[in-house]
């Protein structure tokens, strides 16, 4: 049998996938495949384009390899490009004078980036963002100069903002429409984000019609805008919107839309029913597609039929989710209300930054598009909405308001969603794709994830996957897991409860008994955490070693670099002179980053792995002990200055909060625990924002439980009052010991209150009442804890077997070149991956 | 396939932490050692976390999904496993692996990665 002589031109994301398709259909041996490729590289991941600059590499983007392109049988002419095809005799001719006969071509050329014509526009240090190429022309640009500038606000003009940014550039964003995102955006959506996004350093200027383009006079360019203003900046980064590359279908003679494309049908035929065109060089009922998934679409139905099957293309969802700068975004079908009769709902938090608003048919039955800014948590569910037709609850704002006190949002039954709802978008999983994976054995979301694929993309479907997993899985009669990992049938409290009764010293002895498998990142540091609650033996201690995270095992706390922090102990914020200046003479000997914390302490940064014995060393010498901010312990007592010094302080608020500080130092638990003492109500020390608080009154001591800051703030409940110091010291005790005893894995003492039953109520109960008649035995627990407290560092100084770990290499003497400082205000800070790249860090100077 | 292997010594079992990781420098390139006694199993794979971006695999906790060693990077908790270094919560990402033998008290290396 003859092949059928196939050309592909164009190797991009799309084109890889067309390949990718046929190569899986088993029927690629009948077909002679030819690819132009006109960049220098096989395909590679556009979507992540970004992440180059965050230290990928070409290799790591790659989504074609030349040998799975020889495995395959297809033949690539790299760095080639079409430039004319001749349908009458059938001929593709490259720019290197290859000429190849055809059967069938394949179109899949793309776009590329839209430059405005103004003045100027192709002077140096002009760049566009879209190939590996342009973000090497960017790197090096950037290397020197100050400023830069992002002409277009749409997603990809934020994402480019964002890589000048990163790159160190004062950046600004320069657009033509009156606010950002215009295509996905209203007018308070835009403005929400720009907020948002001038909040995080970048300038925004909306409504800016840039005239031309001439040298500035502090930097190398200035942009003229209409309004008679002006920008000065040392880069440019056009990214204006996308062109289809249409160029070679339209010197053949194709149809090709008004305003560019190539025109398909829904065979992705172009007006030659011997050419296909897929990806974004094509244009379908009169749009071009520019995300990745419609392409894909495309390249799986020319497959399809080329093998004489029976596929069509009948257009893609486009709502899009996405995290810009750190802002998440998100836009659904018709977002503007386009459609006849059609109603919105919205819901604007200027002080949050939220925008919420969803359009709704005339009827208030569906939902037809949304907008969401600042908090997207909502996109899962009312994509489900829009995409199923699922009618909507009674009042549809319930939907995107935020819940405040008892009452839920209206769960989406996920019973509601047909089999056909797609669940998963970057892998196109169906609820019936995912109840198959669950008839066919699959017993768990992770499974799921493995069988289907599903929620291993973007992530953004996570909730709504565990919804509909867990959902099936109860509809079958599966008692849903809550054990803490696959290796121990059993809850954290459960497991507390076994070692507890059995006397269990070590994690092999307990998984022997109790479990299965070899441990993993979540049980190991939870038994680890159990075991020093329990027993208090020293952390390094063989058998306990390889239970710690990397903070535990080296009593340190890892930075994103690999470097770590030391953190002394400083009770109470209360530190001598001398001390001070001890500190500041280890930082300066070992030229370590320095700040104060918020729980009124230094931080001392940047210490590599084998300094840390040498640094510890000087300050355990100086009287310091370790301040466990590695731990999930108790880290801080802050106090106010209290009655020894303040005017209105009424106690001691200093000599308390060192006593409790040294009481509970070291102890560990389900969370890191923080505590504070106030010496009278004004409250200086936020002692209400703590696990414990502590406020001194005319009469006492009044005693605050449950509160904690970060990302969900929440006060502490008033627990008793007018305390004497042993009753205060009693509560807390047994406060702190049944929470270790009954919390859950990373659950705060706030989160392990209410889900209590009872509440507060209980816990005064159990604490003051001994309602459980086990106080007794909390205090002799916490006892046994605190009389068997050592410094973790000084006993470690004392261990050469444990001092061994601090080597950087067990067969070397050497330190790590990828850890690499520039100076910033006076100090060190880790250099950022384009600095690394351009040269501008020094290797860190060797202290030892 | 070269089915060759060339072996190196590259440190003492002593210096290898059971049930934990360690590193060690083999022709400028930072490579994790992982011991677990139970197997009397010695896993070597890249010490460069390519989603962190830092060199801190080795101190990573070590542990099974299924039936398969693996351990987490201690920067941002992805799975790895020991065996083919495939990152276990993303298909795109691979460490490399070197092939190690425990010789009595020595461990040997074959320094070409698989
Ligand atoms: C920074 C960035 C971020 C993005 N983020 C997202 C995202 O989050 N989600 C999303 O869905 N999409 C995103 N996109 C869009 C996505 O990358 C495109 O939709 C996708 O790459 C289109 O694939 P394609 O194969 O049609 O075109 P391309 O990937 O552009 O490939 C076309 C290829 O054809 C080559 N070519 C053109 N003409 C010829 C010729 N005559 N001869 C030989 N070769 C030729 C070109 O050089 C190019 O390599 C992003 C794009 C960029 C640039
Ligand atoms: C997921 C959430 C959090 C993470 C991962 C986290 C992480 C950390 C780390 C690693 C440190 C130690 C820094 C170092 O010394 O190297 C630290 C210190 C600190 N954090 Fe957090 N933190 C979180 C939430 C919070 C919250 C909710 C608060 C306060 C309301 C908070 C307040 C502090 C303070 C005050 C310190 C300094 C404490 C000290 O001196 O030991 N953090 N945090
Ligand atoms: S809380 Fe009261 S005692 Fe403490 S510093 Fe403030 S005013 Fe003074
Ligand atoms: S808030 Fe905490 S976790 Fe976030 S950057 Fe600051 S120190 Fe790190
Ligand atoms: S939608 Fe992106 S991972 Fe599922």
């Amino acid at each position: 049998m003859n092949k059928t002589k196939l050309i592909l031109i164009g190797n991009g994301m799309v084109g890889h996938q067309f390949l990718q398709s046929l190569a899986e259909s088993g029927e690629s041996a009948r077909f002679d495949v030819t690819v132009f490729c006109e960049e220098p590289r096989l395909a590679y991941d556009r979507v992540h384009l970004s992440e180059y600059f965050a230290g990928k590499s070409a290799e790591d983007l790659a989504m074609g390899q030349p040998a799975q392109y020889a495995e395959w049988g297809f033949n690539v002419l790299l760095n080639e490009k079409a430039v004319a095809i001749d349908r009458n005799r059938q001929l593709v001719t490259s720019d290197k004078g290859t000429e190849l006969p055809y059967d069938r071509i394949v179109l899949a050329t793309g776009s590329y980036p839209f430059v405005p014509p103004v003045p100027g526009h192709e002077r140096e240090h002009c760049l566009v963002y879209r190939t590996i190429e342009d973000l090497e022309s960017i790197k090096t640009s950037a290397a020197n100069g100050k400023t830069g500038v992002v002409v277009g606000g749409g997603l990809l003009g934020l994402e480019a903002a964002k890589a000048l940014r990163d790159l160190g550039l004062e950046t600004h964003v320069v657009e033509f429409a009156p606010r950002l995102m215009a295509v996905q955006l209203d007018d308070a959506g835009g403005k929400v984000l720009r907020d948002k996004i001038e909040e995080l350093g970048v300038r925004v200027h909306t409504g800016k019609n840039t005239q031309q383009i001439v040298d500035g006079d502090n930097a190398v360019h200035r942009m003229e805008f209409a309004d008679g203003e002006s920008l000065e900046t040392d880069l440019i980064l056009f990214s204006a919107g996308i062109r289809p590359r249409d160029e070679l279908a339209r010197s053949a003679g194709l149809e090709i839309g008004e305003r560019g494309g190539i025109v398909i049908d829904n065979d992705c035929l172009t007006s030659d029913k011997h050419i296909f065109a897929i990806g974004e060089c094509a244009l379908w009922n009169g749009r071009i597609f520019g995300l990745v998934a419609p392409g894909y679409s495309m390249a799986k139905v020319a497959v399809a039929q080329l093998l004489g099957e029976d596929s069509q293309f009948l257009g893609a969802d486009m709502s899009t989710k996405l995290k810009l700068m750190g802002v998440d975004v998100a836009s659904i079908g018709d977002a503007h209300g386009h459609s006849a009769g059609s109603r919105s709902y919205t819901y604007l938090d200027e002080n949050h930054g939220v925008y919420k608003k969803i359009v709704v048919d005339d009827g208030g039955k569906q939902l037809l598009g949304a907008i969401l800014v600042g908090d997207a948590e909502d996109y899962g569910t009312l994509l489900q909405y829009a995409l199923n037709g699922i009618e909507l609850p009674e009042f549809p704002d319930s939907l995107i308001l935020p819940q405040r006190g008892g009452d839920a949002k209206p769960a989406l039954g996920v019973s509601a969603l047909p089999e056909s709802a797609q669940i998963c978008s970057c892998h196109d999983v169906t609820k019936g794709a995912i109840c198959q994976a669950i008839e066919s054995g699959c017993s768990d979301v992770a499974g799921v994830k493995t069988a289907t694929k599903a929620g291993t993309g973007c992530g953004g479907c996570a909730a709504l996957l565990t919804n509909v997993v867990n959902h099936e899985l109860e509809a079958r009669g599966v008692a849903v897991s809550k054990d803490i990992c696959e290796h121990f049938p059993y809850t954290r409290q459960e497991l507390y409860h076994l070692v507890r009764v059995d006397q269990i010293k070590s994690f092999d002895e307990l998984l022997h008994k109790h479990g299965k498998g070899k441990g993993c990142d979540i049980c190991k540091p939870t038994v680890g955490s159990i075991l020093a609650s329990c027993w208090n033996e020293y952390v390094l201690k063989k058998p306990h070693v390889g239970l710690q995270d990397t903070n535990d095992t080296f009593l340190a706390n890892m930075q994103k670099d690999g470097t770590y922090s030391v953190v002394p102990r400083v009770a109470g914020g209360e530190i001598t002179p001398d001390k001070l200046i001890v500190l500041g003479q280890v930082a300066k000997k070992y030229n370590l980053y320095t700040k104060i914390t918020g729980g009124q302490r230094v931080d001392l940064f940047g210490a590599r792995l084998e300094q840390l014995p040498l640094i510890w060393q000087e300050l355990v010498d100086a009287g310091f002990e370790t301040g466990h901010a590695y731990g999930k312990s108790v880290r801080t007592v802050k106090s106010c200055v209290g009655s020894t010094w303040c005017r209105y302080g009424v106690d001691d608020s200093v000599g308390l909060a060192i006593d409790i500080e040294n009481r509970y130092k070291g102890l560990r638990a389900p969370h890191k625990l923080k505590f504070a003492v106030s010496g009278c109500t004004r409250e200086c020390a936020e002692a209400q924002s703590k696990d414990v608080g502590i406020i001194a009154t005319e009469n006492g001591w009044n005693l605050y439980l449950c509160g904690n800051g970060g990302m969900k703030p929440r006060h502490a409940d008033l627990f008793a009052t007018d305390l004497d110091r042993d009753t205060l010291i009693r509560y807390i005790d047994r406060f702190l010991m049944f929470y270790i005893k009954t919390g859950d894995r990373l659950q705060r003492t706030s989160v392990w209150m209410d889900n209590l039953e009872g509440g507060l109520d209980y816990l005064r109960q159990v604490v003051i009442e001994d309602s459980l008649g086990i106080g007794g035995e909390l205090e002799a627990q916490m006892q046994q804890v605190i009389g068997t407290y050592e410094c973790e560092w000084k006993k470690t100084l004392e261990d050469p077997e444990a001092l061994k770990r601090f080597r950087p290499f067990v067969n070397a003497d050497a330190t790590d070149d990828n850890v690499v400082f520039v100076m910033e205000r006076d100090q060190i800070r880790p250099a950022s991956p384009a600095e690394k790249a351009a040269g501008k860090a020094e290797p860190i100077k060797l202290v030892s | 396939m070269n089915t060759k292997t060339h072996w190196i010594p590259l440190c003492g079992k002593d210096d290898l932490i059971p049930g934990s990781g360690v590193c060690a420098l083999v022709d400028n390139r930072q490579i994790a050692l992982f011991y677990l006694p139970e197997d009397d199993q010695v896993y070597a794979i890249d010490n460069h976390d390519p989603i962190g971006g830092a060199n801190v695999m080795s101190r990573g906790i070590v542990g099974s999904v299924g039936d398969e060693p693996v351990v987490a990077s201690p920067l941002y908790k992805q799975h790895f496993s020991l065996v083919d270094g495939r990152c276990l919560e993303d298909d795109e990402v691979r460490l490399a692996t070197w092939q190690v033998s425990l010789d009595d008290e020595l461990l040997l290396i074959d320094p070409t990665p698989r």
